[in-house]
């Protein structure tokens, strides 16, 4: 506990300083950027870890455990080996466009953290549209994507860029629309604020919201059933088909910030952030973080891919109606209902959900009515 | 505002991920929808119906392990069938019974791999698959306890087998044939009623019936189009008229149906396999058979139910230590045949799945 409390109270204490302090803007600013890219890289290998030490789990093998206790080591002789490795460039390929590519997939997945509280105030910058910010910026990673599929002059390459940006585009707008939700009753677009509003989780008050921005979520940072940007059965590996050596290592690393990122921001909009008992803040934040990706590797080694028109159709004719309903919803029990106790509230929410996921399924042949969406 | 868009030529394979061995196709797109698609192979000729001109027949054995290097007893067994019947020769019932526990043993170890892999090429990021190679595993031991080989395993020869099995193959087969049906019940539960899997497959690369039979196909890829054709029934080579069990059928002739074709085989070999350990009688494994056979002057073609399909060997004699002429009806090839019907207006992720249903080996393929 007192270890555990150690690191960051220290640090809040130096976020805390008054901006008119001499230095306090660039202090903090500084301190919050090397935690911002420590803890990314960091937890980043550690999800390596658990993704691949979980998959072997579950798919009845042991998964790498020969580097280090366990194969804890493991991305660390992976990153070596990465970093090591010849680096390519396609002979008929853009090269600067190639080179740029990864760099520019990259830094916008770092850039979402500045908003992501790891503590009550404890965040990079407390910007007042903090959510619409992390929707801005997580959209530049697709042209990153694009670049690579477009810079490398491969079929496969292009035609998983191509789909990528298909899916983004489409799932951009039910993603947006559920987080509305989690706006209208936080009263605020502040990563801050609406962890703050998290009296109880969100995801309890917006169940809906929550499916869907986890499954546009998952389509959006490509983890599968939505992988098909880089489906390794069909497209070999999409869009870093030709990449090799440390701009491969970036767009690797890329996938799992995004992941780490999404799980965060998941963390931050629905499970109530950094708030729990006993534990640090930071602590809490960090395990519900882990516990939203374990999620994402238990789809991984369950389900099969999905179909790119399909993928296209569940976006539109499933989860974007369902997003505005959530909306309407939303926004009249906010309206009509605003001292209504949560708990009637939890009870109705999930019932609607339940109903509509349903209904919608029949309605599109999804699910209960038996597939071809 | 109309787009100017031309169809583009994607190559697929020779070295990629979902081709199972080194498999070509070249498909025209236009954006992600096949418009044409013309399959290119030969990657792994290695001229075996040539060689086996120069070889002893008994020599041509281990050439056959390595067409379907996945059903390699079933090679063995449609080979010596073959020759056997050149031949004339009577074969012990021990063997006969040892023949059939083999081959349907072997029709297990392949639709676990076709069903893996097809369920791989969907997506499913290696569960399936590598649970089915836990399974695999295990008959892999069987066959290595008999043998002395884990994947060419070299093990019937003509007029018998190479040797009798051991005495601890029983009761692990026994112990097998126990756990078997739970695992394949498991396998069902993985997947069977998952609604991606049925929005993936169901529906998709539809091989007509009358396109089916018109193209010669066989085994499960015909028997999903809904034609009752297993050649252990129409023409019971070996002893398989003394066996009971049935014959899947799909209907719709569609990648779904062609997964649940083999996962129900297994079912019915399993019976099979049930059946012969319990008869199986006491006595010699190989007949009195000259180390170099020569068969008189003719021809014979004898044909098994493979794994894959119909796999049949067409032998030439010309009294010598050699057969004149050897050509192998190649289940694999065939079945490829009806592809770019089976393949045109589906998407590049269809493709792929069509091409893991119809459950290839290029070893075979090519020859």
């Amino acid at each position: 506990m007192a270890i555990a409390n150690l690191g960051l109270n220290t640090l809040e204490h130096l976020a805390a300083l008054p901006p008119d302090w001499p230095g306090g803007f660039w202090w903090h600013w500084l301190v919050f950027t090397v935690i911002i890219i420590a803890f990314v890289l960091t937890l980043v290998m550690g999800l390596i870890w658990i993704e691949r030490r979980g998959m072997g789990r579950m798919q009845a093998r042991l998964g790498p455990n020969r580097v280090g206790p366990f194969g804890l080591l493991q991305p660390v002789a992976d990153a070596i080996k990465v970093l090591l490795k010849e680096d390519i460039i396609p002979a008929r390929g853009d090269k600067i466009v190639h080179w740029l590519a990864p760099v520019i997939a990259f830094f916008p997945t770092l850039m979402i953290f500045a908003v992501v509280p790891f503590g009550n105030g404890a965040l990079l910058a407390d910007l007042n549209v903090g959510i619409l910010y992390v929707i801005a910026i997580s959209s530049v990673s697709t042209v990153g994507i694009f670049m690579a599929g477009w810079g490398s002059n491969n079929k496969y390459s292009l035609l998983g860029a191509m789909r990528n940006v298909a899916a983004v585009v489409s799932y951009e707008v039910p993603l947006v629309l559920s987080i509305v939700g989690v706006v209208l009753i936080a009263g605020s677009l502040s990563m801050n604020q609406i962890v703050l509003a998290q009296n109880i989780p969100f995801i309890l008050l917006q169940p809906l919201g929550f499916l869907i921005f986890f499954i546009g979520g998952c389509a959006e940072i490509n983890r599968s059933p939505f992988d098909l940007f880089e489906a390794d059965s069909e497209l070999v590996a999409g869009f870093h088909t030709e990449y090799s050596g440390m701009k491969f290592a970036m767009f690797y690393l890329t996938e799992y910030a995004e992941a780490l990122a999404l799980s965060a921001i998941i963390t931050t909009l629905f499970l109530s952030g950094w708030r729990g008992p006993i534990l640090a803040p930071w602590l809490w934040f960090v395990i519900k973080t882990i516990a939203v990706f374990f999620v994402m590797v238990w789809t991984r080694t369950t389900l099969p891919r999905i179909r790119i028109d399909q993928l296209m159709a569940l976006a539109w004719k499933f989860l974007f109606p369902l997003a505005v309903i959530n909306l309407f919803i939303t926004a009249i029990e906010v309206l009509a209902w605003p001292e209504a106790l949560p708990w009637t509230m939890i009870l109705v929410n999930f019932a609607i959900m339940a109903v509509l996921v349903l209904l919608w399924s029949k309605f599109f042949m999804l699910g209960w009515g038996r597939v071809a969406v | 505002m109309v787009l100017k868009t031309e169809p583009f030529m994607l190559n697929i394979g020779p070295v990629h991920p979902s081709t199972h061995g080194v498999f070509r196709m070249r498909a025209t797109l236009d954006g992600e929808v096949i418009v044409d698609i013309e399959p290119v192979f030969g990657y792994l000729h290695r001229g075996i119906e040539k060689l086996a001109e120069e070889r002893t027949y008994t020599g041509i054995i281990p050439l056959t392990d390595r067409l379907d290097y996945l059903a390699s007893m079933s090679n063995n067994l449609a080979y010596v069938l073959s020759v056997e019947k050149l031949a004339k020769i009577q074969v012990p019932e021990r063997a006969e019974y040892l023949r059939v526990i083999m081959a349907e043993l072997q029709r297990i170890a392949s639709h676990l791999i076709a069903v893996g892999a097809f369920l791989n090429d969907c997506g499913a990021f290696f569960t399936p698959f590598l649970y089915m190679f836990r399974e695999r595993e295990k008959i892999v031991d069987l066959f290595e306890m008999v043998s002395g080989q884990r994947l060419l395993y070299n093990y019937m020869r003509i007029g018998g087998l190479s040797q009798d099995i051991p005495d601890e193959f029983l009761p692990a087969l026994d112990k097998f044939i126990q756990q078997m049906p739970g695992f394949i019940d498991e396998y069902d539960r993985l997947l069977a009623e998952n609604e991606l899997l049925l929005a993936r497959a169901k529906g998709v690369g539809i091989l007509p019936k009358e396109m089916a039979i018109d193209i010669c196909a066989s085994g499960p890829v015909l028997r999903a189009s809904g034609v009752q054709w297993d050649i252990r029934k129409v023409d019971p080579y070996s002893i398989y008229d003394r066996f009971e069990f049935d014959i899947p059928i799909g209907s719709a002739g569609d990648c779904y149906d062609r997964y649940r074709v083999r996962i129900e085989e297994m079912r019915q070999s399993l019976r099979i396999i049930k059946q012969a350990m319990e008869q199986i009688p006491p006595g010699e494994i190989r007949a009195k058979v000259l180390h170099l056979v020569r068969p008189p002057i003719g021809e014979a073609y004898a044909h098994i139910e493979a794994p894959k399909g119909e796999l049949g060997f067409y032998l030439v004699s010309d009294n010598s230590i050699a057969p004149y002429r050897c050509h192998i009806r190649a289940p694999s090839l065939i079945n490829l045949t009806a592809l770019r019907e089976m393949m045109i207006g589906w998407k590049v992720q269809d493709a792929i799945i069509i091409f893991g249903s119809i459950d290839i080996t290029m070893g075979e393929v090519d020859r």
